[in-house]
């Protein structure tokens, strides 16, 4: 029989017991619902923390230092404890080649350094963090008060909570105020006479002061992390810190070496790449470039391996409802054999094949797994946006950002509707196979 | 000349040694015992017996609905004991068409449906499908009745929808198990004038089961008569 005809037979069949087949193809809907509403709910997970993660430049980024260093940032695995032969300085140059190599998106230093914050009269110790623009995009910044910087030079200051609550207790009250900014600024010296190695003279360092205008308070501590020599409490634009040329920790280190370079040297560069995959080939070339690099690449792999397992847990789970489903399909279509015996009878004595009537049977078990599974994938969906929306409220309510937990995407939907389909048409197996080996002769005599 | 044409024509039906058996327990239940017939083509035949007499399992076999135990069961010159399950579904679509005694139409189906699915499994163009189920109808005389369902129709026309959708594949030889079994005298005659009708114009051979000698002998060309499985006479009817 052609499918056109086949199909035919097996939607007027189905028609025929309308409320009976309904409650089938629910059963499978309600299967394939809570395998797209689990599935999408890993998914939506994994995407978050994802997200989060690579907004936070955690995952996509490269912490580059000087081989020469003693140990790797914030308690990071040591470098190399030796002078290398091909260790280079980390200065202006080794930073323009980096931003040049392919895939590279952005190459910018850790400044860190201690500064003494006067404001309403009085001193205030703290450290001060240089943050890139592209911090904005980080996710630390959403929900602050007030707003991020105007401009990579603007003469502004975003203030983390902790500190501005020493200065008021109102930190809302502190936007808009100016503070005034004491550092140590290092000034080179020229070389000493009668040194005929042409090494550097050193620096001195002058105290310098400079104004800034409040214009956020920020609860999470966007400076610190990876790559934070510790947390940067007052933030200001990393170009504006950059051209501050405070003293840091690692100029000290610049005297004691013999360098023959007037140029600043960075005690560490972030790379960020344009993909979290692109790490491990920027990092091999780093290291062949003959600095020592860490990213975690490694914490990354893990996470995906751990929401690999999750999807894994969470599709097991939801396929035990489509499982009770199929049984569903069974019972249904061994039902329409024992109603439609003596038509089964009719349709062999007419010419039927036996494989035509298993085609009826696969058929009428298939329509039922499409159409749950779309009724299951609308139901789903449906779940996963209710969840979200009531995610978003109670997130609102706490003062916090909204998010999507749920996440279903068109592979998600096309899995589940393939996945609905070749249960139902499994679950058809046996009773198919059943009505085709009926005996025509004993299913036109039954009554 | 036409029974001259008839006698030259290969015979459309050859039973040789025929049996078919039943196991049920410890015993073996012979429906069909050794049974030998020839039916010419174009020859109405009417089977006869009483209940259990083994008429309509040999209908069964030469409707290749059933396989015989041994014997051979030659329709059109094929040997139906030798085929495989797949062929016998094509000698029921394309050589035979059958009738039943509760003419078993589809209930959920109008007359049209009913007739058009022997043309389905046939894989008939669909756009030839509406004038064969029209011409089949036409045939019983039930056109008008074409959007009907069968549980809108008398038994005698349910039956008359029996043979269009028998007829409508053209099938060599027409099976009819008991078909005025179910109606009443003068229904049962317009079927078998039907029967007649059609076996004299498009020429096709009959083979009906029947209780009812006295319409056998009036309309069939010959008589066979079973029982206990066996066939006791064969014949001429008039």
């Amino acid at each position: 029989m052609k499918l056109r005809d086949l199909s035919d037979l097996a939607f007027r069949n189905l028609r025929e017991a309308v409320l009976r087949n309904s409650l089938t193809t629910l059963g499978v809907a309600v299967g394939v619902a809570s395998l797209v509403a689990m599935l999408s709910l890993g998914v939506g997970l994994q995407q978050l923390a994802t997200s989060r993660l690579a907004k936070s430049g955690l995952f996509d980024s490269i912490f580059v230092t000087p081989k020469t260093n003693l140990r790797g940032p914030g308690g990071g695995p040591p470098a190399t404890r030796t002078p290398d032969a091909k260790a280079r300085p980390l200065d202006a140059d080794a930073r323009a080649e980096i931003s040049r190599m392919p895939n590279v998106v952005e190459v910018y230093p850790q400044i860190r350094f201690f500064t003494e914050v006067r404001y309403d009269g009085k001193p205030y110790a703290t450290m001060v963090a240089g943050m890139p623009e592209s911090s904005k995009a980080s996710g630390a910044f959403d929900g602050m008060q007030g707003r991020f910087f105007s401009s990579p030079n603007a003469d502004e200051a975003i203030l983390q909570a902790e500190f501005a609550k020493e200065l008021n207790l109102q930190t809302s009250s502190l936007i808009g105020k100016d503070l005034v900014l004491r550092y140590a600024e290092r000034q080179s010296l020229g070389a000493p006479a009668g040194n005929s190695t042409g090494s550097s003279g050193g620096f001195s360092v002058v105290p310098k002061e400079k104004h800034f205008q409040i214009i956020g308070v920020v609860e999470t501590e966007p400076a610190s992390g990876f790559g934070g020599f510790g947390s940067g409490r007052l933030l200001i634009p990393l170009p504006i810190a950059e051209t501050l040329r405070a003293a840091q920790v690692n100029d000290l280190r610049d005297i004691l070496r013999d360098s023959s370079s007037d140029k600043p040297t960075y005690s560490s560069l972030t790379v960020r790449v344009r993909k979290p995959s692109m790490v491990e080939e920027t990092e091999k070339k780093l290291k062949d470039l003959g600095f020592g690099v860490f990213s975690l690449l490694d914490v990354s792999k893990s996470l995906l391996t751990f929401f690999r397992v999750l999807d894994l847990l969470l599709l097991i789970f939801s396929s035990l409802a489509l499982a009770v489903a199929t049984l569903g399909i069974i019972n249904t279509l061994v039902m329409a054999i024992l109603e439609r015996r003596r038509e089964i009878g009719v349709l062999k004595a007419l010419g039927a094949a036996d494989g035509d009537v298993k085609q009826l049977f696969f058929v009428e078990a298939g329509v039922m797994g499409l159409v749950g599974g779309l009724l299951g994938v609308g139901f789903g969906w449906l779940i996963g946006r209710v969840l979200n929306f009531a995610t978003e409220i109670y997130l609102h309510r706490q003062n916090l950002p909204g998010v999507q937990i749920f996440s279903v995407s068109w592979a998600l939907v096309l899995f589940a509707m393939g996945f609905a389909i070749i249960v139902s048409l499994a679950a058809g197996l046996y009773p198919a196979s059943r009505a085709a080996r009926l005996d025509p002769v004993q299913a036109l005599r039954y009554e | 000349m036409a029974t001259q044409l008839m006698t030259e024509l290969p015979p459309a039906i050859r039973l040789e040694s025929v049996s078919r058996r039943y196991t049920m327990g410890e015993s073996v239940i012979r429906a069909v015992n050794d049974v030998s017939l020839t039916v010419p083509s174009g020859e109405f035949l009417a089977l006869l017996g009483s209940s259990g007499s083994g008429k309509s399992t040999l209908l069964n076999l030469i409707a290749g609905l059933d396989r015989p135990s041994s014997g051979a069961v030659i329709a059109n010159g094929q040997d139906l004991s030798k085929m495989s399950s797949l062929e016998l579904a094509r000698y029921r679509r394309q050589t035979v068409g059958m009738v039943f005694q509760s003419f078993n139409l589809l209930p959920r189906m109008t007359l049209e449906e009913n007739v058009e699915l022997p043309l389905r499994l046939a894989e008939v163009d669909r756009s030839e499908r509406a004038a064969r189920v029209r011409e089949a109808l036409q045939r019983v005389g039930l056109e008008k009745r074409i959007g009907h369902r069968p549980s809108e129709l008398s038994g005698g026309e349910q039956q008359r929808t029996a043979i269009a959708r028998a007829l409508v594949n053209r099938p060599k030889i027409l099976l009819a198990d008991e078909p005025t079994g179910n109606l009443d005298s003068t229904t049962g005659e317009v079927i078998l004038t039907l029967l007649r009708e059609i076996q004299n114009n498009p020429g096709m051979t009959i083979v009906m089961v029947t209780h009812e000698r006295t319409l056998a002998e009036r309309f069939a060309d010959s008589l066979a008569v079973m029982g206990d499985g066996k066939l006791l006479s064969n014949g001429a009817a008039r």
